[in-house]
């Protein structure tokens, strides 16, 4: 019997187009899942008295998105920001974290809140697993409590111990030329607010013994009046005053001190003042208040700070804050842990960034580093100075000694049982 | 608690001056907003939840004059004028239309326009927090009265408010439209029955009613930070101070806010860290042991 061939398609034929077919809806595919971009999750706070606090945070961070994006993205993936409004709600931060993960398919999170809102992202960062890099809490114990550690979590953010100890030195040493003993403090009550002071003091009598507080205020945060507070800070009649509010509070208060000169009555120690959002802001800036450097393009005194500052005043029409520079680290560190791991992976980004130091223009020797064992920044220009009502607003910063801060930041750990 | 610093101020003339000044400063800013409430509240029998939004137009409204004039009489007029036209046309072409409706829904359409209004801040001015800065005639040395601090820009403050505390109680009481306004307070039916345009009336008493709000608003400005969301703080303050005094009562609103500005000012000192409580503490045993408030039955 002779075997035919059946006019059509054969079997070969058929699994050669199959094969074809496969390789030419497959390649595409595979160039899809290459280019996909990584969505990066960022609550912060877009509403509300530090609103521009919020805004500045995220015009850091596109700002070094345009550059990473243009540079190939994390890994080859594009990054691509979803940014939500918590209003500075801590458990509307949590809800719109947990959204951005779960429902959005960010694969990253930047946590962009105040103290109030950070430690509730950290908590679902705890659960979610999430690498997530906190960009504006301050707050101590948020790294450097080892209750709170997780290995997903990074905080690219200036630490409330680190302006403690720096400011408290600098502080003891105007306190023991002027005589300044009688010390009061107004601080927000709230995390932040409680830990920086407490730091502050402890260092400020470490420094120099024979001071004593003779007056503490604990405004709420956003507390619209502080009439009494500042009366009752006159009625104390202390030599010297320390605050760590900030943004819209800090201004209010000035503007409500200054009409009871109380400028003039002691000297101002303002953590929080050496910073655009209020250097700009207030109308009557009192000369000579105490403050440690926020974000001035002037400190570090060097051309890549200067040259950042001004890039972001071209883009966005103002300049930067605290927040933008530390949003903006974060995106730095990313990139840079990303090109090491080469991934974009989560996982491998957090194990990258354990000890990675990279160059930076908020650098005290133009570097900053990710420090391994606590998962916090190090290493970022730190110092203060006092102001005057123009720019540059800060003249002089007297820098601080980081070999000084590792020191008594140990110290502290230990005697808080930290390590 | 420092019962301590309390006693030792009351010992002290200075102390109880510069403490006492400080309450009236407190007390009347919340008067000049909680007024207004009750007002609306008095005549029209609506809780205006929004009212916190006219304080926060006011401190713009007078922001933006500042800025353009340089004259800070001409902020304080348009942050109260500008109020007053913005609180007429909100009850004109939205609050009308809940008038007898179930007080849930007169609450959620007040709130829908609160989250309205901070957006539309928000828009014109961005999100950003704005400071007018003290108009330069008020830039100088406090005043030192009996060893107290006293700046000269509250007891300006102090002054208009309690300006406006005499002329709203001697309008409402002695003058005729104060009269028709009573009258349609307690019986619309009947003032529209006797030909007084009722509709006129609410109209009239909802913009005195925001334009007490903007004028303290524009008083606050030089001295607060201005911010989207700003009334918020100040109308839950208000509300307290409406509900110790008495729902509708002026006096009731002007006794209130007195006695919580003393509360803030005195605690303070001896309970510094129970200062808000002390607040809400206050209120509690005042509704307590007066359910409808210290002047609840004074309707205005």
């Amino acid at each position: 019997m002779t075997r035919t061939r059946k006019p059509g398609v054969s079997r070969r034929t058929t699994l050669a187009m199959m094969g074809a077919g496969a390789v030419t809806f497959a390649t595409p595919w595979v160039a899809r899942a290459q280019a996909k971009t990584i969505k990066v999750g960022m609550p912060t706070i877009l509403s509300g008295r530090v609103a521009q606090l919020g805004t500045s945070s995220r015009n850091g961070v596109m700002l070094e998105i345009e550059k990473v994006n243009a540079a190939g993205g994390l890994a080859g993936r594009q990054i691509e920001m979803v940014i939500r409004d918590s209003k500075g709600q801590p458990q509307e931060a949590a809800r719109v974290a947990r959204e951005l993960v779960n429902t959005d398919g960010c694969e990253i999170l930047i946590d962009a809140e105040a103290s109030s809102g950070a430690f509730a992202v950290h908590e679902v960062a705890r659960d979610l697993g999430v690498l997530c890099l906190h960009t504006n809490s301050e707050t101590s114990a948020l790294t450097a409590d080892p209750k709170q550690h997780i290995p997903n979590a990074f905080r690219t953010a200036r630490q409330g111990v680190h302006d403690s100890i720096v400011g408290g030195s600098y502080a003891a040493a105007i306190a023991k030329a002027k005589g300044l003993k009688r010390w009061a403090t107004c601080s927000p009550d709230y995390a932040y607010g409680r830990d920086t002071t407490g730091e502050y003091v402890t260092y400020l009598k470490r420094f120099a013994p024979d001071t004593e507080i003779i007056s503490e205020s604990w405004p709420k945060l956003f507390q619209p009046d502080y009439t009494e507070v500042v009366t009752k800070i006159l009625q104390a009649k202390p030599q010297a005053l320390y605050s760590c509010l900030w943004g819209g509070d800090l201004t209010s208060y000035i503007d409500q001190a200054n009409i009871y000169a109380l400028f003039s009555q002691m000297e101002v120690f303002a953590v929080n003042m050496a910073d655009y959002t209020a250097l700009t802001v207030v109308k009557n800036l009192p000369k000579g208040i105490h403050s440690g450097n926020r974000y001035i393009k002037t400190y570090p005194a060097t051309p890549e700070n200067a040259a950042w500052g001004d890039a972001y005043k071209a883009k966005y029409n103002e300049y930067p804050t605290n927040w933008s520079w530390e949003n903006a680290t974060a995106i730095m560190l990313l990139a840079e842990a990303s090109k090491k791991a080469n991934s974009a992976d989560g996982k491998k980004i957090a194990e990258a960034l354990r000890g990675l130091k990279i160059k930076s223009p908020f650098g005290a020797d133009g570097t900053v580093t990710m420090r391994a064992e606590d998962q916090t920044l190090v290493g970022y220009a730190i110092g203060w100075g006092t102001t005057i009502p123009q720019e540059p607003y800060v003249p002089q910063v007297q820098a601080g000694d980081w070999k000084t801060i590792f020191e008594l930041e140990a110290e502290w750990k230990k005697s808080k049982g930290y390590t | 608690m420092d019962i301590d610093a309390l006693t030792g101020c009351l010992a002290s003339s200075a102390c109880l001056v510069t403490q006492t000044t400080s309450g009236f400063i407190i007390g009347m800013l919340l008067f000049l907003v909680a007024v207004g409430l009750t007002l609306i509240f008095g005549v029209l029998k609506v809780v205006n939840f929004s009212h916190g939004a006219f304080y926060m137009f006011g401190a713009y409204f007078a922001m933006t004059a500042y800025q353009f004039t340089g004259s800070f009489a001409l902020a304080m007029l348009c942050g109260a004028a500008g109020t007053a036209l913005l609180g007429l046309i909100f009850e004109r072409v939205f609050m009308s239309r809940v008038y007898g409706s179930d007080v849930l829904m007169q609450l959620l359409v007040c709130y829908a326009f609160v989250l309205i209004f901070d957006d539309v801040v928000r828009m014109i001015w961005g999100p950003e927090f704005k400071s007018m800065g003290m108009p330069a005639a008020f830039q100088v040395a406090p005043l030192f009265i009996a060893g107290g601090v006293v700046p000269p820009y509250y007891l300006l403050l102090i002054g208009v408010a309690l300006v406006a505390a005499v002329v709203l109680g001697l309008g409402l009481a002695r003058t005729r439209i104060g009269k028709v306004i009573r009258a349609a307070a307690h019986n619309p039916g009947m003032v529209s029955a006797l030909g007084i345009n009722t509709g006129l009336i609410y109209g009239g008493v909802f913009a005195l009613g925001g334009m007490l709000a903007g004028l303290a608003g524009a008083l606050a400005a030089p001295v607060r930070s201005l911010t989207p969301g700003m009334g918020f703080s100040v109308l839950i303050e208000s509300f307290i101070v409406t509900v110790i005094g008495g729902m509708g009562s002026i006096l009731g609103a002007l006794i209130g806010a007195i006695l919580i500005g003393m509360i803030r000012s005195f605690g303070s000192l001896g309970f510094p860290l129970f200062t808000e409580g002390l607040m809400y503490l206050f209120m509690v045993i005042v509704l307590v042991s007066r359910p409808t408030g210290l002047f609840g039955k004074e309707v205005a």
